[in-house]
């Protein structure tokens, strides 16, 4: 590849860091880890690549306008953002400041998993309002596919998490 | 790879998903409690999603009409989900045991589709079955909880596990193409689904206190177009808005 399309790359995936989950407006797309590659053909033909984090999300079409837009406002005018499934998203995909900034939105940190969550995963959450780990699981599912309910047995606060997926 | 017996796979599958996830979301607004009412409207999102996926893998692939052409435009004998996904939902046993039948056999058909030979699908599936896992922990966790509860739950649980389990081994009815798509190496068959969800749910089913009835009568049909008389008003109600003005972008 040349350095300019290095460089140009690089300039994308920057610019991925200012596209937010419309659910979590506090997470770029990128510490979400569902961006899965950015490409540039001998063409100069872009194509970033992107795999959701839930089929039935319907944050999908918002994200990727905000990708598109990003694009045209570098200048580019030849790209395409395609969502497939090449790479599955996982929880793990998220990046530890990604999980560091859900956690300051009050949402409970999803811990990282072999492969795969266990009842356990899913269920010991730590809360992100007191930092307890005497947490119950109330509800696999919340207020979005994403998310769990639970209730904090030292603050007595519920509150939300990001599953481990 | 066989192409017919592929669509025709994709094609139930996604039926399924779609009326399955239909009938799971008329509990949004009316769950018995705030928890349940969230759940069922969550796990119907994934369905009308994987019905989605489906439909959008069909259409690239085999070019089928579009995924909304084929969720509200078809008529009624050209879907092919199984009967158990089109009864309308008789109370909130059956809601919970049609969802123990149908997510079991849901999981371990994505779980065996990760192997496929049609590369797509398999990736779908890798995907598909993480948030089905989720679906299955669910009703595991209602039928344990009502299975054993107080006489009522658990007469009322056994009824409707009596009357959902014909038509739950109908779910594993043969389609037209069997042979091909274990021949190439697509999906490993119905039979060996079947077979691999009963010994799943067996033990589940005895740690909640039920009992599978001795039937092994299969009530077929649906994956060949002939559908009990729920289909067609769930059709109509579901296709209502679209029907209203075919030609609205949206």
């Amino acid at each position: 590849m040349t350095e300019e399309n290095i460089q140009k790359i690089k300039e994308i995936w920057n610019a991925l860091k200012g596209v937010e989950d419309p659910e979590i407006p506090v997470i770029s797309i990128v510490d979400l880890g569902i961006i899965t590659d950015v490409t540039i053909d001998e063409k100069g033909f872009i194509t970033v690549e992107m795999t959701p984090t839930f089929t039935g999300c319907p944050a999908i079409e918002v994200i990727k306008k905000g990708i598109e837009k990003k694009l045209a406002n570098l200048g580019y005018e030849n790209y395409r953002v395609e969502l497939n499934y090449k790479t599955t998203w996982t929880s793990n995909r998220i990046s530890d400041e990604g999980r560091d900034k859900l956690e300051k939105f009050g949402l409970g940190r999803p811990e990282s998993h072999e492969g795969e969550p266990h009842m356990e995963d899913i269920a010991n959450a730590c809360c992100p309002h007191c930092g307890s780990e005497n947490t119950e699981l109330k509800s696999v599912f919340g207020s979005t596919l994403c998310r769990s309910i639970h209730i904090c047995h030292d603050c007595r606060q519920s509150f939300e998490r990001f599953k481990p997926v | 790879m066989n192409k017919e017996a592929a669509k025709e796979l994709m094609l139930k599958m996604a039926d399924d998903a779609l009326i399955y996830g239909h009938r799971l979301s008329e509990w949004t607004g009316i769950g018995p409690i705030l928890e349940e009412d969230i759940a069922f409207s969550s796990i119907s999102q994934d369905k009308v999603g994987h019905a989605w996926q489906l439909y959008q893998l069909l259409e690239v692939d085999f070019g089928t009409p579009n995924p909304d052409q084929m969720g509200f435009e078809r008529k009624e004998n050209e879907y092919k989900c199984s009967r158990l996904n089109e009864f309308y939902t008789r109370d909130y046993a059956f809601a919970l045991i049609r969802h123990f039948f149908m997510d079991h056999a849901e999981f371990i058909r994505y779980s065996l589709l990760r192997a496929s030979s049609y590369e797509a699908l398999a990736q779908l599936a890798k995907k598909v079955r993480g948030e089905i896992k989720y679906h299955v922990l669910h009703a595991d966790t209602w039928i344990k909880k009502l299975g054993t509860a107080t006489e009522e739950s658990h007469s009322r649980m056994q009824a409707a596990l009596n009357e959902a389990f014909p038509y739950a081994l109908g779910i594993f009815e043969p389609g037209p193409f069997e042979q091909e798509l274990i021949d190439s190496g697509i999906f490993i068959g119905e039979e060996q689904l079947r077979a691999e969800w009963l010994d799943e749910i067996r033990p589940l089913i005895e740690e909640s206190g039920l009992q599978l009835p001795s039937t092994t009568n299969a009530e077929m049909g649906g994956r060949s177009g002939y559908h009990s008389d729920d289909l067609a008003p769930l059709l109509e109600e579901m296709s209502e808005v679209v029907r209203s003005d075919p030609e609205a972008s949206w």
